[in-house]
């Protein structure tokens, strides 16, 4: 956030710089089951992003002290491709990387019946392996279907979204330049079923009325994505002959 | 996550139940309402070889924040800004689920949270504190060090950090480089959290209600009323409504907590 500069990221006609309307997400194409291995998969394509992601379990949990009696413990693992961004990323988490596995954990939990599954672990690893800002809850939108796909119970899916400030201008679904240099970011995910929100964060700087205006268009928004899961996820399972 | 160090000791069901009941009745454990935080008192200067300092107690938790400056290279894309960083670290002396060693989640986000708070509500003029652009600018180093966990680190740490940095200055002289100043501190953003016990919202959770707590939130909003950082944690959720009133409670209690760090305590009591 916040590196200034004179880039106009709004034109005269109201326009981002890649030509989309304020409230309009880029381009988004999911499909389910693309690993061998895995007990569930999913890979994402959001604008410039690509992530794939795996879900393993529920399996016992190791190391043993971290199993937990009563449910299973959920750990998603946020990872980004050295190759993924511009300036090479020395492989292995960094302190970002950390605390985004965390929060994404703590929200993929949220949707689990982690109690079902004693003793265990849920292992969630998303592979950001072409970054354009939104990392995050395009990484939680596509682990959201590979648990589904690996049959783990849940209450509802579960959409990640951001909506942040540009040119002094709320907007929906920042891409990289938009993210580099524009006022706020506010990624969220919400439970498109019920409208929780599972995860919230915010950096920048907006009035109360901006960040509303952010909320009120990432939820809203989240509700066109959640058609899109269903259908990827539909549609491997009529593939299927 | 669940087997978090911050809720390793195990909270009796009847602690529950307890705080549950208490909360229907619009209580808390500690007699406290729920927008109200707990005793908040600010040692500034507390630690005189740190450029700035501040030792917070914020009820039972304890927490000093130093700041050191020291003269570095700027980052390539920044070569007319100065550098903040913010390490925290959860000392083991402070509870008996911390454990020694490198920094684990709950350090990193506690860090990262403070950091984005400050760096996001632009409490110091990066700008003013070049040396020479593109070779020559101040370092500042926040760091955290948790002394006693009673609960709700994020605040103490936020309300440490930046009353540390108020108490600081450049140290010019030390490199020939003029007299000593201030360091330019600009606004002032405040953290509050929140946790949702039950359906219930309570501000400045004290530990036993951190255990039990559902979902956690944290908004930094400065003087003007603005917001600069939030961070949603735990595996419960809010409601778009929650939220919301979190947020104007977050300014209410956060206008608040600005005056008591910034008001006068240089090494004293307040």
């Amino acid at each position: 956030m916040g590196i200034k500069s004179d880039i106009r990221l709004i034109d005269d006609n109201g326009l981002r710089i890649d030509g989309r309307l304020p409230n309009q997400l880029r381009p988004i194409k999911m499909e389910v089951g693309v690993l061998e291995r895995a007990d569930g998969s999913a890979y994402i394509e959001w604008g410039g992003n690509k992530i794939i992601t795996a879900v393993y379990g529920p399996r016992e949990a190791y190391p043993k002290h971290v199993q937990e009696a009563e449910k299973a413990i959920v750990r998603a693992r946020y990872s980004m491709a050295p190759f993924s961004v511009d300036e090479r990323k020395r492989p292995g988490p960094d302190r970002r990387a950390v605390e985004l596995s965390k929060v994404i954990s703590e929200a993929l939990e949220s949707v689990i019946f982690v109690e079902k599954y004693p003793r265990t672990s849920i292992d969630v690893y998303i592979e950001v392996l072409q970054a354009d800002a939104g990392t995050r809850v395009a990484g939680i939108t596509v682990a959201s279907l590979a648990l589904a796909d690996a049959g783990i119970p849940m209450r509802d899916l579960i959409v990640g979204c951001a909506a942040g400030k540009i040119d002094g201008v709320v907007v929906l679904d920042l891409n990289k330049e938009e993210d580099n240099f524009g006022e706020a970011d506010v990624p969220m995910a919400i439970l498109p079923r019920t409208k929780e929100i599972a995860l919230l964060q915010m950096d920048g700087d907006m009035s109360y009325d901006e960040l509303k205006t952010a909320m009120d268009m990432a939820m809203e928004a989240a509700q066109t994505i959640y058609k899109m899961q269903i259908e990827a996820l539909k549609k491997k399972y009529t593939e299927v002959v | 996550m669940s087997n978090s160090k911050f809720t390793a000791g195990v909270i009796p069901e009847m602690m529950k139940n307890y705080i549950n009941r208490l909360a229907s009745k619009g209580t808390r454990v500690d007699g406290r309402g729920f927008d109200e935080i707990r005793a908040l008192k600010i040692t500034k200067g507390y630690v005189k070889r740190a450029e700035g300092s501040a030792l917070v107690e914020l009820g039972k938790t304890k927490v000093l924040a130093g700041v050191k400056v020291e003269i570095g290279t700027p980052f390539p894309d920044t070569p007319n800004m100065g550098i903040l960083t913010t390490n925290a670290e959860l000392a083991p002396l402070a509870s008996p689920t911390f454990e020694p060693g490198p920094p684990g989640e709950e350090a990193i986000e506690l860090a990262r949270v403070v950091d984005r708070g400050i760096r996001e509500g632009h409490a110091i003029d990066l700008e003013k504190l070049v040396i020479e652009e593109g070779e020559k600018v101040w370092i500042i180093f926040v760091d955290i060090h948790v002394l006693d966990y009673d609960g709700n680190l994020f605040d103490a740490a936020g309300y440490g950090a930046l009353a540390a940095l108020i108490d600081a200055i450049v140290p010019a002289s030390r490199y020939e480089l003029g007299d000593d100043y201030k360091l330019p501190v600009q606004h002032y953003p405040v953290p509050v959290t929140f946790a949702k016990i039950g359906n219930w919202i309570v501000a400045d959770p004290n530990l036993d209600e951190e255990s039990i707590a559902s979902a956690r939130l944290t908004v930094t909003t400065n003087e003007e009323g603005h917001i600069n950082a939030m961070q949603k944690g735990l595996s419960g959720t809010f409601t778009y409504e929650e939220v919301q009133k979190v947020i104007n409670m977050s300014m209410d209690i956060g206008a608040k907590v600005r005056e008591i760090i910034l008001g006068d305590s240089d090494g004293k009591e307040n």
